[in-house]
């Protein structure tokens, strides 16, 4: 059972994947984002990570996903033009492509150490209690150093956009 | 320990019961709000189908399902289908989580008034929320007429904002409550004070949270996009907003979506706020009379206008509710029913106190212009959410 809803899971982040690049319009491709932000929530939810679940539902496939596609109805984005690239390109990139993530997995396959399998429902640390026990006493500089790297991002976002339009 | 068979009988029965409970309200709501609404501004609303329009739903469900469904020449097909999908869906799925009451055995079987119960229900609702914008988002871009566009451009922006003080006003009580589940959140507050005040979260010690309910109710006013934030279908500017280009039963899922939203709003404020099922005062000074005081006071009223009609049906169709009022009200007297009969009670009677609100206002308050809204939300809103939440961590972690 397991299994099964995993590969339906995984098949559908996948797929929603290749349509995010295959298609040519922007909410096509946004929406396709959804669906593996949403697909990786269920994979999350189902290795028993709750909290990290819900947070990927309400950040990712919610609140960035929503911006995406606000931005996009803004500008009011046609259709992208396709690029006439030289044959070659077209030809080699994909093999090429390829090659260089089968070389990249070689190699971190070959310097991390070998990990055993994942078992369903053997996670049992995915509760909102247990990841904020970890949050505010291990990983507390982390959390405390990410939550200014935001702010300065957002401080940084606002010197930027009130510049005066003349 | 119950197999995997049972459980999903259990399940599904369950899952049909709130289905078939929950799109009756839906229709009957459209009802309460289109009387209501006539009384507020001195009408009498619907009263051609059924005694006082009490038929009008099935009326309006008839037609809108026979209507025959426009699809304009202009749209992006895809997304003009999928769009009252999505809104629908993720409007309705969030009623699987609600509790209705607490623990009960029928037949034997022993079970939870609630479809199901998850760890982190809160925060599954809110993704849901939020994931409901699509379908109004891409109504108003895939219907490529620019009054729908408007309507869909104010509604995300308006939904991101007012999610965030939302959130806000929902972290206060969390922190007093110490859980995510709608189940434990009721159980948090179970009892009294003293014997009479009840432990509701907006009475609980150490910081009763009046503020945080002001706030969560504004802000769901603003996520179900209802008067007075209803911008993205402002019909002076917009014509109809987002569903502009939307007929027959597209058109009726938006409006389900809507309605539906009101409900699970109404429905968490009273989880969250008002003690879910527990009753106002304790069932020793008589608390578990009060519903069969009020259907038998209802139903001795429709006797008194009976034998004194205004109008010459009255005679017959009055006594006929009257009867039924009373029938009521002897079941709430019998033990066996009392004990899930009164959490539906109580439950339904906040829900509906709320929903009343919602329509209250939307016959009193004028529409915000779209700046006050968004200046509203950010430099109100927001900042005394998060005043309301310091102090509530403070509080808790003193006491």
């Amino acid at each position: 059972m397991d299994a099964i809803l995993f590969l339906l899971f995984a098949g559908v982040a996948v797929l929603c994947g290749i349509n995010l690049v295959l298609q040519t319009h922007p909410i096509s491709s946004a929406l396709s984002l959804v669906g593996v932000m949403g697909a990786l929530a269920l994979i999350y939810l189902q290795l028993g990570g709750e909290f990290i679940a819900m947070a990927q539902l309400i950040v990712y496939a919610g609140a960035v996903m929503v911006l995406f596609v606000f931005v996009i109805m803004l500008l009011n984005e046609g259709k992208e033009r396709k690029v006439h690239r030289k044959l070659w390109v077209r030809w080699a990139g994909a093999p090429l492509l390829f090659a260089f993530v089968a070389m990249m997995s070689a190699i971190v396959v070959r310097i991390l150490p070998p990990s055993e399998g994942v078992t369903f429902g053997k996670m049992t640390q995915g509760t909102a209690q247990a990841v904020g026990t970890k949050l505010f006493t291990i990983y507390l500089l982390p959390f405390e150093v990410t939550s200014v790297l935001i702010l300065i991002a957002i401080i940084g976002a606002i010197v930027l956009a009130s510049k005066e339009v003349d | 320990m119950t197999g995997s068979i049972p459980y999903l009988v259990i399940a599904l029965i369950k899952t049909l019961l709130v289905v078939a409970v929950v799109m009756h309200v839906l229709a009957y709501l459209q009802w309460v709000e289109r009387k209501v609404i006539a009384h507020v501004q001195l009408r009498v609303g619907p009263r051609r189908v059924g005694p006082h329009g009490l038929l009008q739903p099935l009326a309006d469900v008839i037609k809108l399902i026979t209507k025959e469904g426009m699809i304009p020449s202009h749209v992006n097909k895809v997304f003009y289908f999928l769009a009252p999908f999505l809104a629908v869906v993720f409007a309705l799925i969030p009623m699987s989580l609600i509790p209705f009451g607490g623990d009960i055995t029928v037949f034997g079987v022993h079970t939870s008034m609630q479809v199901t119960d998850v760890s982190v229900g809160i925060l599954l609702v809110l993704g849901l929320s939020g994931m409901g914008v699509y379908g109004v988002a891409l109504a108003g871009w895939a219907s490529n007429n620019k009054y729908s566009l408007m309507g869909g451009l104010r509604s995300s922006a308006q939904m991101i904002s007012y999610e965030l003080p939302m959130a806000m006003a929902i972290a206060a009580p969390l922190l007093m409550l110490n859980t995510l589940s709608f189940r434990g959140m009721v159980d948090g507050q179970a009892g009294f004070y003293f014997g009479v005040i009840p432990k509701w979260i907006i009475f609980q010690y150490p910081f009763p949270q009046v503020v945080s309910f002001i706030l969560f109710i504004v802000a769901g006013f603003a996520e179900t996009n209802r008067v007075p934030f209803d911008l993205p279908e402002a019909e002076n500017e917009l014509v109809a907003g987002f569903h502009t280009e939307y007929s027959s039963m597209q058109f009726a899922a938006f409006f389900m979506a809507e309605y539906a939203n009101m409900m699970t709003v109404s429905a968490i404020a009273t989880i969250l706020f008002l003690g879910g099922w527990h009753p106002l005062w304790p069932a020793e000074y008589g608390s578990k009379f009060l519903p069969s005081l009020i259907f038998a006071a209802s139903g001795l009223i429709c006797f008194s206008h009976g034998f004194s009609p205004a109008r010459p049906f009255d005679r017959i169709t009055l006594p006929v509710f009257g009867v039924i009022f009373l029938g009521i009200a002897g079941i709430f007297l019998i033990p066996v029913a009392q004990t899930f009969l009164l959490p539906i009670f109580w439950f339904g009677g906040k829900t509906g106190a709320i929903l009343f609100v919602f329509i209250w206002v939307r016959a009193t308050l004028p529409r915000f212009r779209y700046d006050q809204l968004m200046r509203f939300a950010w430099t109100f809103l927001f900042p005394v959410a998060i005043v309301n939440l310091f102090i509530t961590g403070l509080l808790v972690a003193l006491s």
